[in-house]
């Protein structure tokens, strides 16, 4: 078996909180956003996380590159724990791993020119490289994510959105690292335009062979894009499985509700769909359920549901649920 | 006669930059009880349309044309006049619930100023009426929770309320802006599932600005898409979905992934949007149509009826030329 890219286990990033009201020497309350995850991940693939606010899907990218202290493992290609390694020590690894921001503009230091912006990395990582070379590759990255190499000298205010996406994408790849992780890189974005950095990371991805962690709250977007998906919910992984399959037969009661959500550009088939009501708000994650944490929202749920946690299946399609498949019409027309 | 008549709208903003010019030439109609979507991605002037409308421009922004209410002209009109419309006729739910909410009010605050402007209530009855409101747009517990502060109420709750206030003196129009962009997908489908039954209730008219293609396909009988402040298409959502004709409503429907079907590539519409300053020359979308020639940079196209109800601004729409120019 081939030694995954990425072998991520038992992550767990916990913030301690002092609230308002509480005496000043009480114990601070644990805010567990992310709550035990564990994933791996081949070369190669793309792995789509997929979630509400506040599910901890940006947590989660923050813990895997240190930008967030967190506990458990983070496996770099089999033999390294990148949660060990001092800062200096990490440093060699930061190139390997690089990351694309949500707001394309507020990533961009603007009062930095773009040609500057891309290289930066690369002073960082190759600081004996000639500014011969360092130009030469900022052009060539460039032109790769779709910019015209004469406006190397221009600043970023003077980008749309989705080209400011795309010197992003070019910073991010200048040092050409072997996983990219994109934390909602096409949200901000118009949907036309969302369309071409969509594609633009889908061929970088076969050209270059990159590995991709795509988080996302769209999951039309992570279905195109993925070959695996994660859902979480208040820090816990709900659901796991090839995007396919996922899309096709999902198990987890959470996974079914959220796809149903989603609107489909056809009226016909928009009208006549059934959305799986999700009743009641998010709990706070400061006091999560006990047992199983949908279990107050979910259709399906019993008295085991709140005792006991449910483990995650072994396998390929791996969901924890006590009660999994499919929700029928007798349980979304039940009260909750 | 219509509801709502606008005619040959347009709106200018004057920068330093120059003028801006965010909506060109944009006339529609609606009956009472009708649902219209206007899709448009940003800059494409769907949402200074809404705010012309109600006169609530910003400062630098000037509209002409004419903008007729139950036959009465409302364009430009004194805030006085503006405001026996305002809440009363023609109501507003924005996008960013807490925004559009002040936070150092209470609830109960917010929506009872409203009932003792408008409708010139008590403020206990006020009180009263915003509790039935709030019950109406389902959240639990209305009689307590009126007399809670914005921050006390998750993303979703805010919009309801935002919905609740908008409905408190009954309009004939409601102009939903975004609604739920700011929203996670579950929360987004329990309020246009609420919107819908409200609509139908209340029986109101009801514009929905939105960028989703989606949602208007769940939501509105019509939809007009524009692009650089202009119209593009305007049709019933089952055609225009099922056979757009508009080279730019069919380059946004196909870039659109789906969750319903297999991951292709995207067509994505290449190049940027529109620039919109200075005075618009030819088709908006001209720079980036596939199909687009030299009297589509040239001339706007006009606005015309092609099929039963529906109307499109194009010279060279791909019912016509797609047996010609494009492969099977």
């Amino acid at each position: 078996m081939t030694t995954p890219l990425l072998d991520v286990k038992d992550l767990r990033v916990t913030f301690e909180i002092h609230r308002d009201g509480d005496l000043p020497w009480a114990a601070p309350r644990k805010l567990r956003a992310v709550n035990g995850v564990d994933f791996s991940l081949l070369a190669g693939k793309t792995l789509g996380i997929v979630g509400e606010s506040g599910c901890g899907k940006s947590t989660l990218a923050r813990a895997l590159i240190r930008m967030l202290p967190a506990t458990g493992q983070v496996n770099w290609q089999g033999e390294t724990d990148l949660l060990q390694l001092t800062a200096r020590q990490m440093l060699k690894y930061r190139a390997d791993i690089q990351m694309i921001f949500q707001d394309p503009l507020a990533s961009l230091n603007p009062r930095m020119t773009v040609g500057d912006i891309i290289a930066e990395p690369l002073r960082t990582h190759r600081p004996t490289m000639g500014g011969k070379e360092r130009r030469a590759r900022v052009k060539a990255a460039m032109e790769r994510v779709g910019l015209l190499s004469n406006q190397v000298n221009r600043y970023p205010h003077e980008f749309s959105g989705g080209q400011c996406q795309r010197i992003g994408i070019a910073r991010a790849l200048i040092v050409e690292p072997k996983l990219l992780i994109c934390d909602e890189p096409v949200s901000a974005l118009d949907v036309s335009i969302q369309a071409q950095v969509i594609n633009l990371l889908d061929d970088l991805r076969r050209d270059l062979g990159l590995t991709i962690v795509f988080i996302a709250h769209d999951l039309s977007v992570v279905k195109h894009i993925s070959d695996e998906v994660m859902v979480l919910y208040l820090g816990k992984m709900m659901e796991r499985a090839p995007s396919d399959e996922l899309f096709a037969h999902p198990q987890h009661p959470y996974t079914q509700a959220l796809l149903s959500a989603v609107p489909v550009p056809d009226p016909q088939i928009e009208r006549g769909k059934v959305v799986i009501p999700l009743d009641g708000e998010l709990p706070s994650p400061m006091n999560p359920p006990s047992g199983c944490v949908f279990r107050t929202r979910c259709p399906r749920a019993q008295a085991l549901c709140a005792e006991t946690v449910p483990e995650p299946t072994a396998g390929p399609h791996s969901y924890a649920c006590h009660f999994p498949g499919a929700v029928t019409q007798e349980e979304i027309a039940a009260p909750v | 006669m219509a509801l709502l008549d606008v005619n040959d709208l347009s709106v200018r903003f004057a920068t330093q930059d120059g003028d801006i010019h965010a909506v060109n030439g944009v006339s529609l109609s609606l009956e009472a009880g009708d649902t219209l979507g206007i899709v448009g991605e940003s800059g494409s002037g769907k949402s200074q349309l809404s705010f012309a409308l109600l006169g609530l421009l910003a400062k630098n922004g000037t509209a002409t044309g004419s903008v007729t209410f139950e036959g009465r002209e409302i364009l430009n009109a004194p805030e006085k006049v503006l405001n026996t419309y305002r809440a009363r006729k023609i109501a507003m739910v924005f996008q960013d619930p807490m925004t559009s909410l002040n936070p150092y009010m209470r609830i109960s605050d917010q929506m009872a100023e409203v009932l003792m402007h408008h409708e010139g209530l008590t403020k206990s009855d006020a009180i009263a009426r915003s509790a039935q409101m709030l019950d109406a747009v389902k959240i639990p517990d209305a009689q307590n929770r009126v007399r809670l502060y914005p921050h006390e109420f998750s993303g979703g709750m805010r919009q309801r309320v935002m919905i609740a206030m908008s409905l408190l003196c009954k309009p004939q129009l409601l102009i939903a802006d975004e609604p739920t962009t700011a929203l996670d997908v579950t929360v987004q489908a329990q309020i246009m599932t609420l919107l819908a039954e409200l609509q139908k209730e209340f029986g109101m008219a009801t514009i929905l600005i939105t960028h989703d293609l989606g949602v208007v396909a769940g939501f509105c009988e019509r939809a007009m898409v524009m692009y650089g402040g202009r119209i593009m298409e305007r049709s019933p959502v089952e055609p225009l979905f099922a056979q757009p004709t508009h080279p730019y409503t069919r380059g946004l429907i196909a870039a659109i992934p789906r969750v319903d079907q297999g991951h292709e590539a995207l067509h994505a519409i290449p190049g940027n949007p529109p620039n919109m300053t200075g005075a618009p020359v030819g088709c908006p979308f001209a720079p980036r149509c596939d199909f687009a020639g030299d009297d589509c940079r040239r001339d706007m196209p006009p606005l015309e009826r092609f099929a039963t109800e529906r109307d499109r601004a194009c010279h060279r729409p791909i019912d016509l030329i797609a047996p010609l120019e494009v492969p099977a």
